[in-house]
């Protein structure tokens, strides 16, 4: 028993070794004072003000923030709208395939999504003369579809366990339609809408491949920018920003799970 | 005027019939069971009353209103769900409070009858415990509370004891028909278990098929069952198949026996027959009948013999305690019985 229990810390630690080693490692070189990213040049913080004064980056940094903040929110009311259907509204004509179309993004290749995208938009420009340029609301637009398709999943699964009685309780005790839904199923879905949305946001910030293809000269996204200064040669910049997003991630984290223990 | 009414209620799933043309009247204040086992329609009845299915033909008037076409969100009754559908983000006193809410009444005078409500069904303290921090028995509790609170003319109750412990069940049910007393209010209650329904019940209507089969007082319906349905779900009748021989007796080839019931209307197929009404080695008599025990089964206060007669039937005799100890498997004994316990059946 006890050797199992070596063991299994043992394979605890080397999990997650392998997970964060590279990520301290990162975070660690972005305090060196070397230009060269992975060489120690003793402790400092200039790429931190590097980064700061970068204006390119800091501009990305907020038009990725804008677009994931209004893709993870419009993400939430399609998908949200979808799971119900999906969970509520009993069998109606098409409804596997409505299912199987809608839970499209979760399975196509971020090449295939992006090249369909833009040409939608390009199309849809041609015959409407709407979108007049692509940039931060294609962008949008594109990461809304994607994370629609997660909200969804997430929020079916959750109304699946839910009784429909309850709604049906609300109803009985005098509730009309919309107002058993706002009372009873809307914060009954609330834990999993809050977790599609983060999760929609997770995906807006990192994604660059469908971003690069529906984009225009006025959408430069945070990873796309990334990208592109990787070509240019790495500097401990990139580090320094990497440090702030972890902390970023970490503090939302630690406040979701903060807000978890209390309503337990 | 009753308080409620069906006409002929018809409801259809596909090529099934939930309901078939269902007549009922139920009174103001009366305890009603609606009796059946799965698929008899009992709960479907209760969905289509509160407003959650639509009848396909047929009327159901309140107090002599039409409620087709009333959302149940404006039907003047309540439903206590089988599941108690409790609103797991809301308080104990929140659940009650719900309905109340949406009616708009006023915030004092609201706490005052979810107190009232809470200290009903013995639940006073508990209004700040969230519904899943509660035992099976508080639940229902809470549910029964949150569907009275509202003092609705006609409560429906879904199987409300049917998640309970049997020894918990025997308690709730006679709160229930206090409560029921108390209130003033018509209960329709869907059960499968026919202890219920008959403890419970002033009346109780048995559903078979979608179709009322039987509807009159517990002792009634027990004692003169109408159909052999009726006959084996309360209580497990023994059911005498047979014809009239137009002469007052009814030749009865699986008992070997021609039996003389006091009532016997023409084209009798079957008789009904309880277990404890069959008297073990009663001595002489026309309604007697040889017979051999193939099994006992000990049951507390009596014990269950299974009897083979000589005609081939086997029949399910109840055998008292005070009677002394049961005659033992493979024993050879009479059975015998009044005539007037023998009970004719039309199906």
């Amino acid at each position: 028993m006890r050797r199992r229990g070596l063991l299994a810390r043992a394979g605890l630690l080397a999990g997650l070794a392998f997970l964060w080693l590279p990520v301290l490692l990162l975070a660690a070189y972005a305090f060196s004072a070397d230009r060269i990213p992975f060489q120690w040049g003793g402790f400092s913080l200039r790429w931190f003000a590097a980064l700061g004064a970068d204006d390119r980056l800091v501009e990305a940094a907020l038009l990725s923030l804008r677009v994931a903040l209004g893709a993870a929110s419009l993400a939430v009311l399609l998908g949200g709208a979808i799971g119900w259907v999906l969970a509520r509204q009993g069998p109606f004509r098409g409804r596997a395939l409505f299912g199987a179309l809608s839970g499209a993004p979760l399975v196509l290749p971020d090449v295939v999504m992006g090249l369909a995208l833009l040409l939608f938009f390009v199309l849809l420009q041609r015959l409407t003369g709407w979108p007049a340029e692509r940039g931060a609301l294609t962008i949008l637009l594109a990461h809304a579809t994607i994370g629609a398709a997660y909200v969804a999943v997430l929020a079916q699964a959750r109304l699946a366990v839910l009784a429909p009685e309850l709604e049906e309780a609300a109803r009985d005790l005098g509730a009309p339609p919309l107002t058993a839904f706002l009372t009873v199923t809307l914060p009954l879905m609330a834990p999993s809408l809050v977790a599609g949305w983060l999760l929609a946001f997770t995906l807006s910030l990192d994604d660059v491949v469908v971003a690069s293809f529906v984009s225009g000269p006025a959408g430069t996204t945070l990873p796309m920018q990334v990208f592109s200064m990787l070509r240019l040669g790495l500097t401990p910049e990139i580090n320094a920003l990497a440090v702030v997003i972890l902390g970023m991630a970490l503090a939302v984290l630690g406040v979701g799970l903060a807000v978890w223990k209390m309503r337990k | 005027m009753p308080l409620l009414s069906l006409r002929g209620l018809t409801r259809r799933f596909g090529s099934t019939l939930a309901l078939d043309g269902l007549d009922l009247d139920v009174a103001a204040g009366e305890f009603l069971t609606l009796l059946g086992g799965s698929g008899s329609g009992k709960s479907t009845l209760l969905r289509v009353i509160a407003g959650f299915e639509a009848a396909d033909s047929g009327a159901l008037l309140f107090e002599g209103r039409d409620l087709a076409g009333v959302p149940p969100h404006l039907r003047p009754l309540n439903m206590m769900f089988q599941s108690y559908a409790l609103f797991p983000h809301l308080s104990v006193a929140g659940n009650v409070a719900y309905g109340l809410k949406r009616d708009g009444v006023p915030r004092a005078e609201r706490d005052r009858r979810v107190a009232e409500a809470l200290a009903m069904v013995g639940l006073s303290g508990f209004e700040g415990r969230a519904p899943q921090r509660l035992s099976g028995g508080q639940k229902q509790r809470v549910a029964l509370a949150r569907a009275l609170v509202k003092r609705p003319r006609l409560l429906l109750l879904d199987e409300p004891l049917g998640a309970l412990d049997a020894n918990l069940r025997e308690r709730t049910g006679f709160e229930l028909r206090a409560l029921q007393r108390e209130t003033g209010a018509a209960f329709i209650m869907v059960t499968h278990d026919q202890n219920e329904a008959l403890a419970l019940a002033d009346r109780v209507a048995v559903l078979e098929q979608g179709r009322l089969v039987q509807l009159g007082p517990p002792r009634e319906v027990y004692d003169r069952p109408a159909t052999r349905f009726v006959a084996a779900f309360l209580g497990a009748a023994n059911v005498l198949e047979g014809e009239a021989d137009g002469q007052g007796g009814f030749a009865c080839p699986a008992l070997g026996a021609t039996l003389r019931p006091t009532q016997l209307p023409p084209g009798t197929a079957a008789l009904a027959l309880r277990p404890e009404r069959i008297f073990v080695r009663a001595a002489g008599g026309p309604e007697t009948v040889g017979g051999v025990v193939e099994d006992i089964a000990f049951r507390g206060d009596d014990s269950l013999l299974l009897v083979r007669a000589a005609g081939g039937a086997l029949l399910r005799v109840s055998h008292a305690e005070e009677d002394g100890p049961p005659p033992p498997r493979g024993a050879a004994l009479r059975l015998g019985w009044e005539a007037a316990s023998l009970v004719p059946l039309s199906r």
